[in-house]
């Protein structure tokens, strides 16, 4: 035992240079590998920490025990422990001469302090020394210390430093100055703003690996603002272009490979410079597509670079020779075995369709297969694919993916992120009103608590409001439906509160609406609720409220009314809860009871929730009251302007107005609380009869006809129904738009009446493709059958025939008159076919013959929209895709006949400006280590496993009690693979 | 930007853990869990990627390689390229592997600060600094030189070489 663990020393001592640990160290780092439990290996670290505190307390440590006990220190920290009483020898050891325990210096600082740290001043003056070291070693450590201490307020003190040694003789020392300067950048862009031209100048220098690292700040850069980077555009690509040809030395190859990480990097940054830029494009496609073509697809990295060149492709303007090559990509990573690869192509995917939305459908098995997959990753980018690629036509099968997906998930963050998207596209694309209520549902079981509160009113309130389709019969069927299918639900164990709140909200106010089900039978499954979650009080106070409700409607229809009994002990419990809200409620119920049927009509009038609560500001209606009273000898109420007797406040109160304020008495009235609540209201119709109510603070509260805005109390202000600012996004399309206490009802309702329009045309629309969909569906095997419903089948043929025409006949859809306008669109797309059929992608030949035809739908469409103008206002799709038709135009227009060979004689000629970066490039000879490093490295590479060594290695792992599960003793040869 | 790099062996435990944003201490160790109990319930053969938005915020996602006992993890933004990544574990990966001939845990635990020189020279402030694993190990051989050269003049002392000529 003891001679194995010597054993262990002196092999570890030995891979490590002759410079070991003591047998302390070896003890700790075992006994942490044998600890079997969390708390075991705590009490290890806490006895460390004892021990190495009462060393460090030691006078006159050697430096080398001190360096040792800083790596213990390091370690202990990085397991989870507080080692701050040791951050003070940490920076000393920073001021050694001797550089071995410099550097542990500044690697444990590192480490241990964060940049605001107060230990960090008294560092800064030993960085500013070693940046000025004559060892580039020194300097090296020094601004590694640089990148992780230097905060915005000690950025002057290296800055001039930092900025002398860009021009240092080591590429070494120059990468880590532009790379601390960067991060000076990140820090605080204003410290070295005056500065920026620096990496301009670097990105010429004459070592290929300090430009590469250039190009991280100015990705940076770019990624903020690309303007000022334009004129780099040229630069970029012939440096692009050097390497992808081979022209770097040997050394940066990487797998083969030319600089990868250079050309990735390029490539992301011609990324940003070419987006909307049709000039700047142009000089890249060249570059892109020999990339394309040179790319080795069998090697990870060499596939890392297509990824780029996609994204590249789809974010700088479009071309179509290269967004086939893409396409092409992309099907070769769908296909691919590789998760990683896979997980790539759809994002590649994602990228791409929003360019162009066909080549989804050419990859719809491949994206089955993925959503399919048992690896979570590639499931959730899927599911991003098709929340970006969702149409009213597919949005059923999305959304009940998503929702399955959902159920099956325990991540919490996530259920709640996938929840929204459900809820965001449930609202978008619904095709029926049954449908949106059951996803709703559905969301609201599963997700719960985890859903946004808005999403819940805005159920309620579509329910409450039917769908903007006149048709009153359809409304009052959705709520009953809604109704009973709650009905179904409430019984279930522990719901969601938020459900359960809308569940309460809907059974009260249209429980009994149709008369399928008795009052009794609703307060009871209420009562039930309120009795069941007994420890939620907003719960409780939707139960109460509801159960008011019924029984106001059931009074106000002329029906006797008698409480349950559970209902009456519940009133009870309530009216001596803790919670004033619920006592009030309570009470409200209480006094509701007791009045006339006149009355209840008017304080709770059935379906009243969207009615919009108008204000009497003047109080007329006590005009009856006040007369009785003065009749009866009151004294009449003078204005305060009028009174005499009062001269002196008022003029006091006119005089010094602010001082009043702030000394003496406030004769003004507190600000009114900003709760949305009206004092009064108007539906009251006969205002005598209400004065008389026992209880006058009631009479503020009841005739509150909408019941969601009676959940009055500040604490509960969240739950409220916003209804301005609401994102509402079907339905009827303006009412979120107005607020509600406004009453221009007139003008909006002929808006709607347009809109209304509009939507159902295409709503109709959409639902006879799905239907015809399902017909097919039954003649394919289950995945063509969701490949059919998620990739829209039925509208293949036409696709097809108008690929490059898509986004007309998508915009032409959304118009009043579809049909018209796609027959024309057809035809103009037959015309092209007459041509050889790789004209059908490419943009630039046809567009003479094109644009002729095309022109009619769009005057044609441009006429609809004049006479329809509240249709492109209103209803955001229509009005969103028409004002894209410019852009497709110019598209067509301003393609050149001949996009390649122009913007290739281009890239040629500039080739002679950076000539010099070129030759710079070639220059750079690497002798020391060419064709030498090379070999060397292969055969690192292919020695094979040494038996002995890794058996004695695996022997002291096991041990050391590090890693007893090991099975493989030559570790690491899967990476030789 | 590269976010964090981690080392993790298959228990559980950190073998090194290097954060480019600052993070607390018992964030750091609460992050190192949360990752390694993501890690330990993926299946073998799916891919290397994982969305980590869920705790280390937004637009933070993870790769990860798993070698023998050991999980690399390295945790970045949307500037970087997952693939490309990946190719980076790998060239941290061999050049830890040609540093130490063959390398395996025990060396990382006991050559932690070697670890760390060579990640710097990898990685510096969150950005990739150099991908070629010979240039790597040309700069960690002349520190290691140089720091042993100044060792043997200034402070091999006694005790140490009584101690090895045990």
């Amino acid at each position: 035992m003891e001679q194995l663990k010597t054993i262990g020393r002196e092999l570890a001592m030995g891979s490590q240079g002759g410079f070991g640990q003591s047998k302390e160290f070896l003890d700790l780092v075992k006994s942490i590998g044998e600890a079997r439990s969390k708390a075991e290996e705590d009490r290890i670290v806490l006895h460390e920490i004892e021990t190495l505190k009462k060393r460090l307390s030691e006078p006159d440590i050697p430096k080398r025990k001190m360096k040792e006990y800083l790596i213990r220190l390091v370690y202990v920290e990085m397991l989870g422990h507080d080692a701050s009483f040791a951050y003070i020898h940490a920076v000393k050891m920073t001021h050694d001469d001797n550089l071995l325990l410099k550097r542990t210096g500044y690697l444990a600082v590192t480490l241990f302090l964060s940049d605001d740290h107060d230990l960090i001043i008294l560092i800064v003056n030993t960085i500013q020394k070693d940046l000025r070291s004559d060892n580039y070693l020194v300097v090296c450590a020094a601004l590694n210390a640089v990148c992780k201490l230097i905060n915005d307020e000690t950025i002057p003190a290296v800055l001039p430093q930092v900025v002398e040694l860009l021009g240092h003789s080591k590429d070494a020392v120059r990468k880590k100055a532009i790379m601390a300067l960067h991060r000076f950048y990140q820090k605080s862009s204003s410290a070295v703003s005056h500065l920026l031209t620096n990496f301009r100048k670097r990105l010429c220098d004459n070592d290929p690996g300090v430009m590469g690292a250039t190009l991280c700040p100015l990705f940076d850069l770019i990624t903020i603002d690309a303007n000022p980077y334009k004129d780099l555009i040229v630069s970029f690509v012939s440096i692009l272009k050097q390497v992808a040809e081979r022209r770097l030395p040997k050394s940066y190859d990487y797998h083969s490979m030319p600089a990868p990480f250079i050309q990735i990097r390029l490539l992301k940054i011609l990324a940003l410079l070419g987006r909307d830029d049709k000039q700047a494009s142009e000089k890249m496609y060249t570059v892109v597509g020999d990339i394309f073509r040179k790319c080795d697809s069998s090697s990870n990295i060499g596939n890392a670079i297509l990824y780029e060149c996609i994204c590249c492709v789809s974010s700088i303007f479009p071309n179509p020779k290269l967004l086939e090559s893409a396409t092409e990509v992309i099907s070769r990573f769908l296909k691919s075995d590789s998760h990683n690869l896979r997980y790539m192509g759809i994002d590649a995917l994602s990228r791409l369709i929003k360019i162009s939305p066909e080549i989804a459908e050419q990859h719809q098995l491949a994206v089955i297969d993925c959503l399919e997959d048992p690896d979570d990753t590639l499931k959730r980018k899927t599911f991003e694919l098709l929340y970006k690629m969702t149409k009213s036509s597919n949005v059923e099968v999305i959304v009940d993916r998503m929702i399955d997906y959902m159920i099956c998930i325990n991540d919490n963050h996530y259920k709640t992120y996938i929840a929204s998207r459900c809820v965001e596209l449930a609202e978008q694309f619904a095709p029926s009103n049954h449908w949106f209520i059951q996803t709703m549902n559905k969301v609201f079981e599963h997700a719960g608590d985890l859903v946004n509160v808005k999403v819940a009113h805005n159920l309620m309130r579509l329910i409450a409001e039917g769908f903007g389709e006149d048709d009153d019969t359809a409304d009052s069927q959705l709520r009953s439906s809604a109704v009973e299918s709650y009905l179904g639900i409430i019984g279930e164990p522990k719901l969601p509160s938020v459900f359960l709140q809308v569940i309460c909200w809907v059974l009260g106010e249209y429980g009994t609406a149709d008369g399928k089900y008795s009052a009794s039978y609703i307060t009871g499954k209420l009562c039930d609720v309120a009795e069941a979650y007994s420890n939620d009080e907003t719960v409780k106070a939707y139960a109460i409220t509801a159960i008011m409700k019924i029984y106001a409607f059931e009074i106000s229809a002329g029906r006797k009314v008698d409480m349950l009994p559970e209902c009456q002990s519940l009133v009870e419990e309530l009216s001596a809860a803790h919670s004033t809200d619920l006592q009030q409620r309570a009470y409200e119920l209480q006094a509701v009871i007791g009045l006339d049927a006149r009355v209840v009509e008017s304080i709770m009038p059935s379906d009243a929730s969207c009615e919009d609560i108008e204000v009497d500001k003047d109080l007329s209606f006590l005009d009856n009251y006040v007369r009785l009273a003065i009749e009866k000898g009151a004294q009449p109420y003078i204005p305060e302007s009028e009174r005499s007797g009062m001269l002196n406040v008022s003029t006091f109160r006119g005089q010094d107005q602010h001082e009043a304020s702030t000394h003496g008495l406030r004769f003004e009235a507190y600000e009114l609380p900003k709760a949305p609540i009206p004092a009064k209201v108007v539906p009251i119709a006969s205002s005598t009869e209400l004065v008389p109510v026992p209880e006058p603070s009631y009479s503020r509260e009841i005739p509150q006809a909408a019941p969601v805005s009676s959940v009055s109390d500040v604490g509960s202000s969240g739950l409220k129904l916003h209804l301005d600012g609401v994102q509402k996004k079907w339905g009827r399309p303006t009412y979120s738009s107005t607020p509600p206490s406004t009453s221009n009802s007139t003008s909006q309702k002929t808006v709607n009446g347009v809109s209304q329009d509009g939507r159902s045309t295409a709503n109709s629309k959409a639902r006879d493709s799905y239907d015809s969909k399902r017909t097919q569906v039954e003649i394919n095997p289950e995945k063509q059958k969701l490949a059919a419903s998620l990739f829209g089948g039925s509208s293949k043929t036409e696709r097809k025939q108008s690929s490059a025409n898509h986004k007309v006949a998508k915009a032409s859809s959304q118009a009043a008159e579809p049909s018209q306008v796609s027959n024309t669109t057809v035809v103009a797309s037959v015309g092209t076919n007459l041509q050889p059929p790789p004209d059908l992608l490419d943009f630039s030949e046809p567009t003479v013959t094109t644009s002729a035809p095309l022109l009619d739908p769009f005057k044609q469409l441009e006429g609809l929209l004049d006479s329809n103008a509240a249709v492109a206002s209103t209803a955001n799709h229509g009005g969103g895709n028409a004002s894209k038709e410019p852009d497709i135009m110019s598209l067509y227009a301003d393609m050149p006949l001949s996009g390649h060979s122009s913007s290739t004689e281009n890239t040629i000629s500039t080739h002679g400006d950076d000539a010099n970066l070129m030759s710079g490039f070639s220059n750079a000879a690497r002798i020391d280590h060419g064709g030498p490093t090379v070999e060397h490295s292969t055969q690192q590479l292919s020695k094979g496993p040494n038996p002995k060594d890794s058996l004695e290695k695996d022997a002291l792992v096991r041990q050391m009690g590090v890693n007893p599960s090991s099975q493989n003793p030559n570790l690491f040869r899967d990476l030789l693979g | 930007m590269i976010r964090a790099v981690m080392v993790i062996n298959t228990q559980g435990k950190p073998r090194l853990a290097k954060f480019y944003d600052i993070q607390a201490v018992e964030k750091q160790r609460e992050l190192i869990r949360n990752v390694y109990g993501v890690l330990c319930s993926r299946a073998e053969n799916v891919s290397n990627f994982i969305e980590a938005e869920s705790f280390f915020g937004p637009d933070s996602r993870i790769v990860y390689k798993h070698f023998a006992t050991l999980y690399f993890v390295f945790v970045f933004d949307s500037s970087e390229n997952e693939l490309a990544m990946l190719d980076l574990i790998q060239v941290f990966v061999e050049t830890l592997d040609k540093c130490f001939k063959n390398v395996c845990e025990l060396d990382m635990v006991f050559n932690y600060s070697k670890m760390h020189t060579v990640l710097d020279e990898i990685i510096l402030g969150g950005q990739v600094l150099e991908t070629n694993s010979t240039e790597v190990m040309k700069a960690v051989e002349e520190i290691s030189r140089l720091e042993t050269a100044s060792n043997a003049i200034s402070l091999v002392p006694k005790s140490v070489s009584s101690w090895r000529s045990r």
